[in-house]
């Protein structure tokens, strides 16, 4: 029997929902394999083990051990390691958040197996292969992958799938694993400092307004950021303006900033380069507001506005403040 | 004083935004474009001589690929790195992740004596971001992936800043060790006229499976825990787009009333 593991990223507050999406998908492919599905809850504090269950997992093994407060990855490593050798499952899913893709590759060299970064499809074939798919080439192909080691493990970027639905009915068990770590396995690793805030959450964005080479000078980018506020969203920028210090990388949305998948994204003033494309066409709904009808965002966006910016986006903020 | 050695991976790449993809026969044109430095290898070779300007030490590149890959290290040299090596051969032709990472540590095993390995945060033709963390398990080393800023560089230690858990943190490092950065980190400067013509005029080591000492059955398709069954090239996803002309006010007007977007409010 094929069991399928998720492992359930946790800051010691609160479990990332990207191992809800992995839930979803563990299911099912647990169901094809006719395994069962866990969940490996390892953290540094106690966390509510129940909401893991009602997202469908029928086990849920749970670690605490200290060293686990903190993102050190070779302690998460030998933690996840241990679980593993206990319930060997033959698949393993990880979320692709920065966390994520920096153990899990510790955790496929460890056990000299096979590991998939970012994908986007995950099933079964007839023969009960997993099957991977995953874009490649900045995200221009899409990779049919098999492995032929044991586990097989794979990462799945946050928002790729759905969250698995919740049903508060479901039964399952919760295994505390007596973790037997040596307490210390950070090799060299001390952390200094951890600040909040600093990080500008693009990801998780309901609604972003990105600004490109159509704005002319660094101070219009209050226009971008005034279009944000009045939408209650997050401010984006292409590359140009990130590589001319207008903005901060961390607002660059693109194939070497960030991936959004908001449910409405605005593209002002941005051409629309494959680089750009490749961080924000999952986007639910795009608006392209461009001066140049020939410019390629045109054919990405369900919604085109051909028009100065300059006029377009003031008359944006007046009429979405006028409706209010 | 010992002199500090400091290691840089790197890959050579084909330019993304001249590859052509052929989305009905889906095929990637590989020689359709020229080749380069992986861009994002470029932040990590700055950190690395930017490390070696403050501390002292020497800089390997190293690479695996086929012999044109000679000509990214030789651009790594112009950029700043002091040696060369070139992991080829066709047994490692083929490799995934895994086996790349072997043989990446493998070769970093013959060096020896390093101090700090740079990686950058992924490839733009693999996009995978593996190979870094994978060869630092395989050395048995502590590594910081997602490096965005380097705060302090000593000799036995580093300082860095990365992203985690959805906060920033502030991390230190003894050697050895590794580090995989982002574009954050630095802006990679550009050789000059008299370093790629000395450059030009270095050698590069080439080693093969006998110099590392690798089993040939670890790399390569048939020691490769992955293998990629088939490929697809997706045509671009590209949408029913309703576009608007009209004046501004009319314009944003039909949107809104598209989108109903705080409309109903």
């Amino acid at each position: 029997m094929s069991d399928v593991m998720v492992f359930a990223e946790n800051n010691g507050e609160k479990v990332h929902p990207v191992s809800y999406e992995l839930l979803g998908k563990g299911r099912e492919l647990a169901d094809k394999l006719e395994g069962e599905l866990s969940a490996a809850l390892l953290a540094g504090e106690k966390l509510p083990t129940e909401e893991l269950i009602y997202r469908g997992a029928d086990k849920v093994y749970y670690g605490i051990d200290s060293s686990l407060n903190e993102p050190v990855e070779t302690n998460y490593k030998e933690a996840l390691l241990d679980v593993i050798s206990r319930v060997n499952p033959e698949v393993i899913l990880i979320g692709a958040t920065n966390f994520g893709r920096s153990l899990a590759p510790r955790v496929a060299m460890a056990l000299d197996t096979s590991l998939t970064a970012d994908c986007t499809g995950l099933d079964i074939d007839e023969d009960k292969n997993f099957i991977q798919i995953r874009p490649a080439f900045s995200g221009n192909i899409l990779a049919h992958i098999k492995s032929r080691t044991s586990p097989q493990l794979a990462t799945v970027r946050y928002r790729e799938f759905p969250e698995a639905r919740r049903d508060e009915g479901k039964k399952g068990e919760v295994i505390e694993m007596d973790l037997s770590l040596d307490g210390d396995s950070s090799g060299g690793i001390e952390i200094l400092k951890e600040e909040h805030g600093k990080k500008v959450n693009l990801e998780d964005a309901e609604v972003v307004v990105a600004g490109g080479r159509g704005l002319k000078k660094e101070d219009d980018f209050e226009l971008i950021e005034g279009l944000a506020s009045t939408l209650e969203g997050k401010v984006g920028a292409s590359r140009p303006l990130v590589d001319d210090g207008w903005i901060d990388r961390a607002h660059q949305v693109g194939y070497s900033g960030r991936r959004v998948k908001p449910r409405i994204y605005f593209a002002c003033g941005i051409s629309g380069q494959s680089q750009h494309l490749a961080g924000m066409k999952d986007s639910d709904i795009i608006i392209a507001i461009n001066n140049d009808p020939s410019a390629p965002i045109f054919e990405y966006a369900n919604y085109g506005i051909v028009g100065d910016l300059y006029e377009v986006v003031p008359e944006l903020i007046r009429q979405l403040e006028e409706d209010h | 004083m010992r002199d500090l050695t400091y290691i840089v991976l790197i890959k050579q790449v084909p330019d993304m935004d001249e590859v052509e993809f052929d989305y009905e026969e889906g095929r990637v044109d590989r020689s359709s474009a020229p080749l380069e430095p992986n861009p994002f290898d470029l932040n990590a070779l700055e950190e690395a001589v930017k490390y070696k300007e403050e501390v002292g030490g020497r800089v390997i590149a190293i690479s695996m690929g086929p012999k044109q890959a000679e000509s990214t290290l030789k651009d790594a040299i112009a950029r700043g790195a002091d040696e060369g090596i070139l992991l080829h051969g066709r047994e490692f032709a083929g490799s995934d992740t895994w086996a790349t990472s072997l043989a990446l540590g493998k070769a970093i095993d013959t060096v020896g004596n390093f101090d700090l390995i740079f990686s950058g945060e992924k490839t733009v033709d693999g996009d995978t971001g593996q190979v870094g963390p994978e060869v630092a398990e395989f050395l048995n080393i502590p590594h910081v992936a997602f490096v965005s800023n380097v705060t302090a560089r000593r000799e036995n230690e580093v300082e860095v800043e990365s992203e985690s858990w959805g906060a920033t943190y502030v991390k230190s490092m003894t050697t050895p060790g590794l580090i995989t950065v982002t574009k954050d980190v630095n802006d990679p400067r550009l050789p000059s006229f008299k370093d790629k013509q000395r450059a030009r005029k270095t050698d590069i080591t080439n080693w093969g499976v006998e110099d590392i000492s690798i089993d040939p059955d670890n790399l390569g398709v048939t020691g490769s825990p992955t293998r990629v069954a088939n490929m697809e090239v997706p045509p671009p996803d590209k949408r029913e787009s309703l576009l608007l002309r009209e004046n501004p006010g009319n314009a944003v007007n039909q949107l809104l009333e598209k989108l109903d977007l705080g409309r109903e409010k």
